[in-house]
């Protein structure tokens, strides 16, 4: 017969062996980042010199040469690529971000903006390829342009970045408190400079931050350049023209049987990683810090 | 009540409250107010929790209506002028304020802040920002203390100063009436002395209105007194009049302390 | 100089104007914004659905929905018809989410609690950043890590402990010396679900009032009956919103998948078969298409994975909403 005691003990070892799984989960769960870390240093660093960022895409070994060459042709669409989806997304991230914030509150007005974060958020959780195959019907059907171009694949970045930069802009204009408001409003300045000069200004931290981490999730897709952005251009030739992007040459030769571009493709994997595992921890840190200084 | 044509001694009428009513949604904060303000003398207005005043003193720079349903019924004269038919921004101008809580911009340095009005309202040339800021740091009392590091955050003062620098900003902007909502509840008793001292020089300049739930501190700085209860101003008059012959059995029974 | 404004009036039209208009430009621009983003929403349905109309027209709709083959060239070397069936792209993507959310839903759950309820708080910031740069992890290297790095493991010592331990459930059959497969491909999905999952649930957990979890402790609860009592019912709805959010991310996962799913236009048999995914599919075929039905058909499937992430997203984002959480999950 079991006792009292007894049955308090089980519970407690029970309860003790939870705790431990939990914490193997925990580990479980982090594992994995140190993982992918860890091979696409060992198998991306191996052949990496500083000649990644100064060479471009080599052609395919051949019997009679094999170069090495490097990832500046895709750094340059990458950077292009992303830079023309940024003058998308953030103009119109941030109107709408402040529209929500200014104009919420009371009756339809209120309700628009709610439904605004709503959709903002229904957005971000569209897969991107069906973000590219969109874009690919817009251009292809409504336009009639050239569909393979750096515009297009920058169209469907600027969509994925756009409910990003939209939120994460939402949410540093509502922390300024209410007094900031007030006391601009006291001193007789007109609401839209109160909106821009003063809040905006004051929820700065915060809108980079989210300008920041729209980039980095933008520069790492590569679904939808796939079908709007694809190419073995040697270099940027317009924008009217598609461009190399490292997301895509890791996808494209990751398995190539050349393996000067195998290489590339590894040493990308490693390059974009890093990059981007960067960008995301500082601009956030970076945000904690500032915020933590003003809001002395 | 006291209207516009009872005693007021020699000063002309700043500010004529006329059946003044505000609302929150349904609910009514202050009911059929008739006030008429001094010009260039310290007003106070005082009463329990919750009587009003601060809702009052709100509705004299069209403040209260920005508040989520908030509505305002009836007049307020600026100079023969009813507030509630112009442009609200540009009565701000003429009616500033200062808060409860110092609440300098925080992004801003302490020129900045106090240069905001000008800059913001217009396109001032930096020696006209220039002469704005030391009038107005000068008149605050702050400017002996901050002369030397105008550009520092506006955060590194001291709880008193950044009140005198939110009232130096607030005089920048050359309003012609003050209104003080409770201005100094947030502040230790020397940085109190030091702003109640200063109210006395700004009324030789400018219109003060100020809120107090402070009874002494509205009988040492003010001239008038208006005491509000549940929403209704139920006595107003000469602050030595009002605190020490009171009209009103309520006015007494606040003043004594029986309740508030 | 003029009481109320610093500066003499250029004139006096001026001053009494530009407030007004300034607002209103500044509304009108912000409505732009708001009508802008909420528009693309709208008009992605209406392109997909204006192209996948030829498929709507010429593919009767259950042979799509439920057909198990797929052959779109089968027409045009005239060795039979054209078929469309997108039941092994359906299967294959179930399939994989599915196995995905079984191994990220305990994994996310413990981790969550561990974070919330036993960590030391020294360790809580660190760790949740930790599980933020996972989210951050781009898809294509996701995929790079699985092809180069878990593919091999899988080939060479996993698949055929599998086929042979595990046999008998009929779910490992098949040859095991390929390493893309649909196990594999569900593997590296489950590892970028966790970080969905892990966050939002923590947010639900630490939600709870301590109340409540005083309660159960002051009537001697060990942790984990805490943790079962009072944490977990409390914060449920937002444990499966979180859960729901991390299914529509793993259907629509694109690159990691098609990576290391093996790309066969077929029904999976075992999870050691190669198979497709909608989103792997419409990436590896849609440069490759032969018929000119092919890509409205393709266009029919990403419209249908459109709408359902739409309404899993919308649903998992409501509940959210009315619990007052799931302010960070915009940024994954």
């Amino acid at each position: 017969m079991t006792t009292r005691s007894d049955r308090g003990l089980r519970r407690k070892i029970f309860s003790h062996s939870m705790v431990v799984l939990s914490g193997l989960a925990i580990v479980a769960v982090m594992l994995p980042l140190f993982w992918i870390i860890y091979e696409c240093v060992v198998l991306g660093g191996s052949h990496l010199t500083l000649n990644y960022f100064t060479q471009g895409t080599p052609p395919p070994c051949s019997p009679i040469s094999c170069e090495a060459g490097g990832g500046l042709t895709m750094i340059q669409g990458s950077f292009i690529v992303v830079a023309l989806a940024t003058l998308y997304a953030v103009p119109i991230g941030i109107a709408a971000a402040i529209f929500a914030v200014e104009y919420g509150g009371g009756g339809a007005l209120g309700a628009l903006s709610r439904a605004l974060s709503m959709a903002a958020d229904v957005l971000s959780g569209v897969p991107s390829i069906v973000i590219g195959v969109f874009v690919y019907v817009l251009i292809l059907y409504y336009d009639h342009g050239i569909v393979f171009s750096v515009t297009s694949g920058s169209l469907a970045l600027g969509a994925i970045m756009l409910p990003i930069v939209m939120r994460t802009t939402e949410e540093a204009l509502r922390t300024v408190p209410h007094s900031v408001r007030e006391a601009a409003l006291a001193l007789g300045m007109t609401r839209w400079k109160i909106s821009l000069r003063i809040v905006l200004i004051s929820a700065l931290p915060g809108v980079l931050t989210g300008i920041l981490l729209a980039i980095a999730r933008a520069v790492g897709e590569a679904a939808p350049l796939l079908l709007l952005d694809n190419t073995t251009l040697p270099r940027f030739l317009g924008f009217n023209y598609p461009a190399q992007s490292l997301s895509l040459g890791i996808y494209l030769w990751a398995d190539s049987p050349y393996k000067n571009l195998q290489n590339l493709a590894w040493e990308t994997a490693l390059v974009l990683l890093i990059f981007v595992l960067v960008l995301s921890l500082t601009s956030r840190l970076a945000l904690n810090r500032l915020s933590r200084k003003w809001k002395a | 009540m006291e209207g516009l044509n009872t005693m007021l001694g020699e000063s002309p009428v700043k500010m004529d409250v006329q059946s003044l009513n505000a609302f929150y949604g349904e609910s009514r904060a202050i009911q059929d107010i008739n006030l008429a303000i001094p010009e260039k003398q310290v007003t106070a207005i005082i009463g329990p929790s919750g009587c009003g005043k601060s809702t009052l003193i709100r509705c004299l720079n069209r403040l209260h209506e920005t508040g989520f349903k908030a509505r305002v019924e009836g007049s307020v004269f600026l100079d023969g002028e009813d507030l509630y038919q112009l442009d609200a921004t540009l009565v701000r101008r003429r009616v500033g304020m200062v808060f409860q809580k110092p609440n300098p911009f925080a992004t801003m340095s302490i020129y900045n802040n106090v240069s905001a009005p000008l800059r913001f309202n217009g396109h001032p040339s930096r020696q006209e920002c220039d002469d704005a800021v030391l009038r107005a740091l000068k008149q605050a009392a702050l400017w002996d203390e901050v002369k030397d590091r105008v550009d520092d955050p506006a955060t590194s003062l001291s709880g008193g100063q950044q009140q005198r620098l939110c009232i130096a900003r607030a005089l920048a902007a050359n309003p012609e009436v003050l209104l003080m909502d409770e201005p100094c509840s947030a502040l230790d008793p020397i940085a109190t002395a030091k702003i109640e001292e200063l109210i006395g020089q700004l009324k030789q300049e400018y219109t003060v209105v100020i809120v107090t739930h402070n009874m002494q501190q509205a009988a040492r700085v003010s001239d008038r007194t208006a005491f509000l209860y549940l929403g209704k101003l139920i006595e107003y008059g000469p602050t030595e009049d009002l605190f020490e012959r009171p009209k009103e059995h309520l006015t007494e029974s606040y003043i004594t302390g029986r309740f508030g | 100089m003029t009481r109320g404004n610093p500066f003499p009036p250029r004139s006096s039209r001026q001053i009494l104007r530009a407030p007004k208009w300034g607002d209103r430009i500044f509304f009108a621009l912000t409505m732009l914004g708001a009508l802008g983003l909420a528009g693309i929403i709208i008009a992605m349905v209406v392109a997909l659905v204006h192209g996948a109309t030829p498929a709507f027209d010429q593919i009767p709709f259950t042979s799509f929905l439920f057909g198990r083959i797929w052959d779109p060239g089968g027409c045009v070397n005239g060795t039979s018809t054209c078929v469309y069936g997108a039941l092994p792209f359906i299967a294959g993507t179930l399939i994989t989410s599915t196995i995905a959310l079984l191994l990220a839903i305990p994994l996310s759950l413990g981790a969550a609690i561990f974070l919330t309820q036993h960590a030391p708080m020294w360790m809580r910031e660190p760790v949740a950043q930790v599980v933020q740069l996972l989210a951050a992890v781009p898809s294509v290297v996701y995929g790079f890590w699985g092809l180069i790095v878990l593919v091999p493991i899988m080939r060479y010592d996993v698949n055929p402990v599998l086929a042979h331990d595990l046999g008998w459930t009929g779910l490992f059959g098949g040859p095991t010396n390929i390493g893309l497969t649909v196990l594999t491909a569900s593997l590296v999905l489950s590892i970028m679900t966790v970080p969905t999952i892990t966050a939002i649930s923590r947010d639900a957990m630490e939600a709870v009032p301590r109340s409540q979890k005083e309660a159960a402790i002051s009537l001697g609860a060990t942790p984990w009956e805490v943790t079962r009592r009072s944490v977990l019912p409390y914060s449920r709805s937002g444990i499966v919103a979180g859960i729901v959010l991390g299914l529509g991310r793993a259907l629509g996962e694109t690159m990691a998948v098609t990576m290391t799913i093996g790309n066969r236009n077929a029904i999976p048999l075992s999870l050691l078969s190669q198979g497709q995914t909608i989103p792997s599919l419409i990436a590896n075929d849609f440069f490759e298409a032969i018929t000119p039905l092919e890509i409205p058909a393709l266009m029919e499937m990403a419209l249908f994975l459109l709408i359902i992430t739409l309404a899993i997203n919308l649903g998992a984002r409501l509940i959210l909403a009315r619990l007052q959480l799931g302010r960070g999950a915009a940024t994954e």
